[in-house]
């Protein structure tokens, strides 16, 4: 069966009334089957799909039809995959990266937005939407005293709903929590896990870094400041369980560095870790090539690799095919295995994106944290 | 004749956002208190404003969850040995699970393979008594637990528990009606059975809701098919307390259940064919009476049968 833009093309070239007609009658991009049709309409010398996949050339040249305007490339995509991308258009030494037009999904991140596609088979969970049934959690702001840092850190706290000073609660400290809640959907999430008691309610402790790609990369100070200052002052001013089984840390990409790290830095301190798309650059021989931002981070992987020990009780831990993390995910699990902790590692086709930590929260937060969901029938 | 066909009990769906109770309770023409057991709730089992708000008022708490507390305080002996018996139920439950998530593949994969009837349909049909084989062995071994426990603790005999339930006897004996709320429905069981709850009750009539309505029946019968972790297979964890026969209440079934995946449903209501497994939703009214159910309420109530359908019971 050929697909639809190899309908229009029958007519050569098509006319501006079947043009109108095939993008009228189509969402885009188009997916058929595994097939997925990126089309674009508007003048430019080139067009081009940029996308973030991992293992594929990132720029696409579109080809355009000739005596028309529409450009198009097709694309072959996995069923379930997720990618996000953006059209490049060049106007002689011009080029401007843009949204695509025909695609009304987006997803954003801190950095600005990008056109999503989803491939045969991928659904936003449910459990990510809200849930009107769902009692809403709160956010408070709260101003820590750090001495790791010196003076105060403000940390933005969930609170779960029908919280109650009678019940001891686990803490999950969430790196980059505010782009979490923003881009990846987290309080929704709690919520609605909460809700459907495949967790149990948590406090989660929302921290954001002025300086992350210095304090992430397996920084002893912000190690200190977790351990030493967050941790403890909340433990004293809320109903926490305290012990390691309660505590958990959890991040993506350079977040996840700063999860394990932390843990590795103090073992037997928290229990549990979940860590997406880890930024786990390491070197067996010669110069990393991830640049200087990693030079950290590889000093901390190559020493951790060396010596792993046992941090916490439970690992869990996520990446996309589509990242080039992918490798480096990879070759922590076995060594994680070894050391006898508990690991589930869990692959998805998509990127390194907030939307993909998302739809992968469900399975880690209620493997780390069981809700009573067998037991409770409200 | 069955031991509680003078019983008069209504069964309602979950009440959170649809409450039905005070409707019900008054279509029962019950005049005066109820006595409510809110133990599932835990920590929470005293907030009763909403539900006081709902009933006008008329409202017992019988506060079992915390006479409990107060048991285990003050008779240490009892209080450890509750807890000894409750970690060997727990492993027995592990144990049971793993012969039981291997017979319900076994049971799945032969129901979904194609090939001569006249092979496969004894097959299936022995695959599925190999499952009720299963649970009914795991369900003897559990109230063998349980009959042990009563025999070498006593524990209604026991001066500080008496006194509790000497309590509570009185709080009954002045409402004229009894309702238990869902929750946490192993925690309520077992302070149902602590108390001896069963044996106050009477003939007094009795309204219960999610959980509630679990544990009032013959089997407490855990559920979820589409649970974030593991295979979602039903389990059973113990008798309830036998207040009524024939009936499976399965609260919150539109969001516990696959009801529109016939291998799914057709299993779960051939594995538990001697009882009727219905689903209950908001507004589902199911009554006793008489020593036989009947549907009194709105859309909320569907029983699921063994060809995989499942079956609107109207009022």
């Amino acid at each position: 069966m050929s697909l639809a833009i190899q309908q229009l093309l029958l007519a050569s070239p098509p006319g501006e009334e079947a043009i109108r007609q095939f993008l009228a009658a189509h969402r885009f991009p188009l997916v058929e089957g595994t097939s997925t049709t990126f089309v674009y309409k508007g003048g430019g010398d080139k067009v081009r799909l940029r996308h973030f996949i991992y293992g594929l050339p990132s720029s696409r040249p579109m080809k355009r039809v000739d005596g028309t305007d529409l450009w198009y490339v097709i694309e072959e995509l996995p069923p379930g995959s997720r990618i996000e991308y953006k059209l490049e258009i060049v106007h002689g030494k011009d080029r401007q990266w843009i949204l695509d037009p025909l695609n009304p999904f987006t997803a954003r991140d801190p950095f600005g937005a990008n056109s999503v596609c989803q491939a045969a088979g991928y659904e936003t969970p449910e459990w990510a939407l809200e849930d009107a049934e769902a009692r809403p959690g709160r956010l408070e702001s709260v101003e820590v005293p750090t001495r790791a840092f010196g003076g105060k850190r403000e940390v933005v706290l969930y609170l779960p709903a029908r919280m109650r000073p009678s019940r001891q609660l686990p803490l999950l400290v969430a790196h980059d929590g505010l782009d979490y809640v923003r881009y990846a959907s987290l309080k929704t999430v709690l919520d609605n896990l909460v809700h459907r008691l495949e967790i149990p309610q948590l406090l989660v402790a929302l921290t954001q870094s002025p300086d992350r790609l210095r304090e992430y990369a397996g920084d002893r100070i912000h190690a200190r400041f977790l351990t030493e200052d967050l941790v403890p002052w909340l433990e004293k001013r809320f109903p926490l369980q305290g012990n390691p089984a309660g505590r958990c840390l959890m991040g993506a990409s350079f977040g996840g560095v700063a999860s394990l790290a932390t843990a590795w830095y103090h073992p037997g301190f928290y229990g549990r870790l979940l860590l997406q798309s880890g930024s786990f650059a390491f070197t067996d021989i010669g110069e990393s090539e991830r640049g200087p931002a990693f030079k950290p981070v590889v000093g901390f992987v190559n020493g951790f690799r060396a010596a792993p020990g046992k941090p916490v009780e439970k690992i869990f831990l996520s990446c996309g095919v589509y990242e080039s993390l992918i490798y480096e995910n990879r070759s922590l699990v076995p060594l994680l295995q070894t050391t006898g902790m508990e690991v589930r590692f869990v692959e998805a086709r998509d990127g390194h994106n907030w939307e993909n930590w998302r739809d992968r929260l469900r399975e880690g937060l209620s493997w780390l944290f069981p809700g009573p969901l067998w037991m409770v029938y409200e | 004749m069955d031991a509680n066909s003078n019983r008069r009990i209504t069964l309602l769906g979950p009440q959170r956002l649809a409450p039905t109770l005070a409707s019900a309770v008054r279509g029962s023409g019950v005049a005066g208190e109820v006595a409510v057991v809110t133990a599932g709730w835990q920590e929470r089992e005293e907030e009763l404003d909403e539900l006081r708000e709902h009933l006008g008022g008329a409202v017992v708490n019988l506060r079992l969850y915390a006479r409990a507390e107060e048991v285990f305080r003050k008779d240490r002996a009892l209080a450890r040995a509750l807890r000894q018996r409750q970690e060997r139920l727990q492993r027995m439950q592990e144990l049971y699970r793993l012969r039981l998530s291997h017979a319900m593949e076994a049971a799945r994969q032969l129901l979904t393979r194609r090939g001569d009837p006249e092979l496969l349909t004894p097959e299936r049909e022995a695959a599925v008594a190999a499952i009720r084989e299963l649970d009914r062995a795991h369900l003897e071994r559990v109230r063998a637990v349980h009959r042990d426990f009563d025999a070498s603790l006593k524990p209604l005999g026991r001066p500080t528990l008496a006194r509790q339930r000497d309590e509570i006897a009185s709080l009954l004996a002045g409402c004229a009606a009894f309702a238990v709320a869902g929750g946490h429905v192993a925690l309520l069981l077992n302070r149902l059975r602590l108390f001896g709850i069963a044996e106050l009750v009477g003939d007094k009539p009795v309204f219960a809701w999610s959980g509630g309505a679990m544990v009032l029946g013959e089997r407490l019968v855990l559920f979820h098919d589409d649970p974030p972790q593991g295979p979602g297979n039903a389990e059973v964890l113990e008798s309830g307390l036998g207040l009524f026969t024939g009936m499976l209440p399965l609260p919150h079934g539109r969001r516990r259940l696959k009801l529109d995946d016939p291998l799914r449903v057709g299993l779960f209501a051939r594995r538990f064919g001697d009882l009727a497994c219905v689903a209950m939703d908001d507004g589902a009214i199911l009554r006793w009476e008489g020593g036989r159910w009947t549907p009194t309420g709105g859309d909320g109530s569907r029983q699921l049968l063994p060809d995989g359908t499942v079956s609107e019971l109207a009022a």
